[in-house]
């Protein structure tokens, strides 16, 4: 491992501290499976921040939900009137909130509101010495911190994308309901006609990843936190920006292999 | 000046804490160059020096929150680094250590922040076990009155004292105070050092109080040693410390009265 500590340089203060910075991130991420599965497993805690995380995007979850629903109805009816496919709007609306828009939308929001409320409360902390006395009092602070938290972004997100889903499609339905007569049941027929077992597996594995990432990536920077209260903005801000660059990076990577699964 | 305070019950046969040749840097700071400190059951070792001398550094060192460079280093009869981490951490439920600003978690009231060592280290404890621990330890540092409070509504003083007793609930053999009267007024300073001797006879604890206040540490050590440099460069009781004719002693002193 290379020692900046030591003032001994490999290639140049840079590079070198660059390549610890991505040393140092690979080491967080598997410190997480090799605690997660170990008791003790701070289960109320993980419940509190499920209920934490899920209580403070719920309601900008709905509002975008319904919102992106009613928008993309409407903006897409006429270029399917074109067609003379109308018929197929149900359909589209689907595929596009259930394999793309629902998960993408939620982990955005979330990125915003958990990341950076994670990554300010763990560099707070972090600046305050709070994380030292939990280490000197013999408490693991990854183990209290950083696993639950994680654990809770990676159980809620999920679950905050498929409400987001079904806002986005009751958004979609009123839309389509103001302009033809169309029952609750066939919208919804119409809707999950096109979508396949794989589409929603791929959607919540894509869930399930962006929560992990938001979760890990505002742990890691709140955990690593310096220059006292200027760091606990940097930290929030990073959190958010890198959390939403792996989340692109991620849905490149997942919609590729869902392909490549459904060719075979 | 006199020397007010009291010697305290100190076994010179047991040591509780022992350095040897200390070293730490940061990047290319040397900070530690060489330090040797022995404290004894029952003592009381104030170690003094400016700002950014490496005090705080020399004491988080010895509950393993910083790795030094090279060292031996033997708390409570243990090498500190050669303990693996669940050694380590049955020797820091040992080792009381009171922060510079408290450190109190800002999410937590008192009550949760006293119980929250006790419910994560001592399994089994009943709720009634628990809150009377909590109160004994309130009890002590005379703030009964603030169980069900947030940190945020406590004054500087008040924080240190929880923090102190946040400690005290693990029944520590050894308390590090870093800077425990650090930004307080000279009332609440006095009352924080009284508390501090009130804790060792109490709890029949040893110390080391890092501090740049002179009062401070006049009140509480029953020996000083004197950061200079990385290194220590005068030992003894705060008089022969202040009697030194060491130049960089004899400035800090002065620099302590003239403040």
């Amino acid at each position: 491992m290379i020692n900046i500590s030591s003032g001994k340089y490999i290639l140049s203060k840079g590079l070198d501290e660059s390549l610890l910075g991505v040393h140092k991130s690979y080491r967080f991420v598997i410190e997480y499976f090799k605690q997660a599965f170990k008791p003790p497993f701070h289960v109320s805690e993980v419940i509190n921040q499920c209920f934490e995380i899920g209580l403070r995007s719920v309601t900008l979850i709905t509002l975008t939900g319904f919102i992106i629903g009613v928008v993309f109805t409407k903006q897409s009816r006429p270029s399917l009137e074109d067609f003379g496919a109308s018929s197929w709007l149900p359909s589209l609306i689907g595929l596009a909130i259930i394999k793309a828009l629902g998960p993408l939308v939620t982990a955005i929001i979330c990125a915003g509101k958990v990341g950076s409320s994670i990554g300010a409360e763990l560099a707070s902390m972090k600046v305050t010495e709070q994380i030292d006395a939990m280490e000197v009092s013999a408490i693991n602070p990854y183990k209290y911190l950083v696993v639950t938290r994680v654990t809770a972004t990676t159980i809620s997100v999920p679950i905050l994308s498929l409400y987001c889903i079904v806002m986005g499609l009751l958004g979609s339905y009123v839309n389509v309901r103001a302009e033809e007569a169309t029952s609750f049941i066939t919208f919804f027929e119409n809707s999950f006609s096109s979508i396949l077992f794989l589409d929603i597996s791929t959607s919540l594995v894509k869930s399930v990843v962006y929560g992990f990432t938001i979760g890990i990536v505002g742990c890691y920077k709140g955990f690593n936190a310096s220059q006292g209260t200027r760091g606990v903005g940097r930290a929030a801000n990073r959190a958010v920006v890198m959390a939403m660059f792996l989340i692109f990076i991620e849905e490149i990577i997942i919609v590729q292999i869902s392909n490549w699964i459904r060719f075979f | 000046m006199e020397n007010q305070n009291i010697q305290h019950n100190i076994n010179r046969d047991e040591q509780v804490i022992e350095i040897k040749n200390l070293y730490k840097s940061f990047d290319e700071l040397d900070v530690l160059k060489g330090i040797d400190l022995t404290v004894f059951k029952g003592e009381n070792v104030a170690v003094l020096g400016k700002s950014g001398s490496g005090k705080s550094v020399l004491i988080k060192l010895l509950v393993g929150l910083l790795k030094p460079d090279k060292c031996e280093i033997t708390v409570l009869g243990q090498k500190v680094d050669k303990l693996s981490n669940m050694e380590l951490n049955s020797l820091r439920l040992r080792i009381g250590f009171s922060f510079q600003n408290s450190a109190l978690y800002d999410s937590m009231n008192i009550r949760q922040n006293l119980g929250f060592p006790l419910t994560m280290n001592v399994k089994n404890l009943s709720k009634k076990e628990i809150t009377k621990s909590i109160e004994e330890v309130l009890d002590a540092v005379g703030l009964a009155d603030k169980i069900e409070e947030m940190p945020g509504d406590l004054s500087g003083g008040q924080r240190k004292r929880i923090g102190i007793a946040r400690t005290l609930i693990l029944r520590p053999e050894i308390m590090l105070y870093d800077e425990p009267t650090s930004g307080l007024d000279p009332i609440t300073s006095s009352e924080i050092n009284k508390l501090i001797l009130q804790v060792q006879k109490q709890y029949n604890t040893s110390s080391i109080i890092i501090t740049h206040d002179l009062t401070c540490a006049k009140e509480t050590g029953d020996r000083m040693a004197m950061l200079v440099n990385g290194k220590f460069n005068m030992e003894g009781t705060f008089e022969e410390v202040f009697d030194s004719d060491d130049e960089q002693v004899k400035g800090f002193f002065n620099y302590n009265f003239i403040q």
